[in-house]
């Protein structure tokens, strides 16, 4: 699995979301440029896990969100600090609509490539 | 062999108890299952009342501050304090002292200044460098990472996995081949985390999310000499040093969530009706629990037997590896049966029961493998160093 999440984008809309299962998982969203704007997580006190977490971006684009990809996972705490932490590598800073993450919790990761 | 409880023990046993009812396991109802920390705040919240406790900081010997208990009481606020979701790996979510480093106990007084002091305030975090992915049981062996002397200064090399941690450690202490094969060659270095060429790589995901491992990529990694815990070659003895120590509560955290487990399954086993009868009336029932207690029972005689030798000053490193080897071991058969007593709700998120299952799993491999362990007893048994 690489760090970084890799899969394709879709759009964040009701007929994409019909292939999406409530499992738990990881999540990112992006505007129309790709850029990444929220890494979220559906964690096991989601209703409908990753559905139930694109359902409400949908009501509620946060930062002008259009596209989505899931990662089902298990680990998805780990997976979740993992992105974000990549993310923050990159770019210096955490995407502009995660307000919901304390940096404070977050550690330091320098992943290659 | 005598365990009850001194008065003084029991007052300590029921205090944590009570600590953990009252503050940690209502914590646990707006958390996500999975979860292994609570805010910063919060942490300081509950840390101030295990100070008020006088039990902040129980790793830590009592010159440096820590409480005055011996090990067996030490075992018994450990088997406490796993009893909750995240008891296992995130016990009380670390309010009586997160993971020290004991090897730095060793360092020099300048060391102890600049890294040991601010560890124990707990201002800064520290990790725990040893295995690699040539293999974490045998690292007098197996350590492949490289250091070479440049001047002042130490250049490193390597790969380090399943290192906890390392991702939000400030510094941590690291173990590389100095010299030739074999423990003699490795020595240990305390290095931060800021240096260049230190690189933390990525998460290894596992069964586990709390405490979770990473992966430490060293390249041209330069520590100063005055960096060196101990002495040159020295690496695997300090290393070694705490560990049967440490196995010991390590056990007794097992036996904490083995506990807390049967306790649940008997409660359920009377309440829960198939075909027209408790559980607790089905004889196949009756016998796991009778089976949970006795694997419950046995694994706590061992590991209060383990910690009181070591209490006494005699050698304990057989107990300890029999203490971890039959902790761990029992506390999954007992957890797992736990579960099949619950049926559907035993591997549901909604109880504790699975991600205990999860973790336990990982107690059978970490801080040496049951097999390791045998390895261990079978040495002392023989007295001699197998091959």
């Amino acid at each position: 699995m690489p760090v970084r999440m890799d899969k394709p984008w879709m759009p964040l809309d009701e007929e994409a979301l019909k292939i999406v299962a409530s499992h738990l998982g990881v999540y990112q969203l992006a505007n129309a440029a790709g850029e990444i704007v929220y890494i979220g997580v559906a964690d096991a006190r989601t209703l409908f896990g990753l559905k139930g977490e694109l359902r409400k971006a949908i009501a509620a684009p946060p930062a002008g969100a259009t596209q989505f990809r899931v990662e089902v996972n298990m680990a998805y705490r780990t997976r979740h600090a993992e992105l974000l932490q990549a993310y923050q590598y990159d770019h210096g800073a955490l995407p502009v609509a995660n307000t919901d993450i304390d940096p404070r919790m977050l550690g330091c990761l320098r992943p290659a490539g | 062999m005598d365990f009850a409880l001194t008065d003084e023990q029991r007052i300590i046993v029921d205090m944590v108890r009570r600590f953990v009812r009252e503050e940690i396991v209502p914590l646990e109802d707006n958390l996500d299952p999975d979860a292994d920390e609570v805010s910063p705040e919060k942490l300081a919240e509950l840390v101030a009342k295990t100070k008020e406790m006088g039990l902040y900081g129980l790793d830590t010997p009592p010159e440096y501050g820590g409480p005055e208990i011996d090990l067996v009481t030490r075992c018994l606020i450990a088997i406490e304090c796993s009893q909750h979701r995240a008891g296992l790996y995130a016990p009380c979510y670390y309010a009586f002292g997160g993971a020290r480093q004991a090897q730095l106990f060793e360092a020099t007084e300048a060391q102890k200044e600049k890294y040991l002091y601010p560890m124990l305030n707990g201002e800064k975090k520290v990790f725990f460098g040893l295995s690699e992915p040539s293999g974490g049981s045998d690292p007098g062996r197996a350590i492949q990472t490289r250091a070479v002397r440049d001047g002042d200064h130490w250049v490193l090399n390597g790969t380090k996995l399943w290192i906890s941690g390392a991702d939000r450690a400030d510094y941590g202490l690291l173990f590389a081949r100095t010299g030739g094969p074999g423990r003699g060659g490795v020595t240990a270095f305390i290095v931060e985390t800021e240096w260049e060429g230190f690189n933390v790589r990525r998460v290894v995901h596992t069964l586990r999310s709390a405490k979770y491992a990473t992966e430490i990529q060293l390249e041209n990694l330069r520590v100063p000499h005055e960096n060196i815990l101990g002495e040159e070659g020295g690496g695997f003895a300090i290393a070694n040093d705490r560990l049967s120590r440490q196995r010991v509560p390590y056990s007794a955290e097992c036996l904490g969530v083995a506990i807390k487990a049967h306790q649940m399954a008997t409660e359920y086993a009377k309440i829960r009706e198939t075909f027209g009868a408790p559980l607790s009336h089905r004889q196949g029932i009756q016998w796991m629990l009778v089976e949970n207690e006795i694997d419950i029972r046995a694994a706590r005689l061992l590991v209060l037997d383990a910690a009181s030798k070591a209490d006494r000053g005699e050698p304990f490193r057989t107990e300890s590896a029999i203490a971890k080897l039959v902790a761990s071991e029992n506390s999954f058969r007992v957890v797992d049966r736990s579960m099949q007593i619950h049926g559907g709700l035993g591997v549901a998120k909604d109880l504790p029961l699975e991600r205990w299952f999860r973790e336990m799993r990982i107690r059978r491999v970490g801080e040496g493998p049951s097999e390791v362990q045998k390895h261990v007893i079978a040495r002392d048994l023989l007295n001699e160093s197998l091959r």
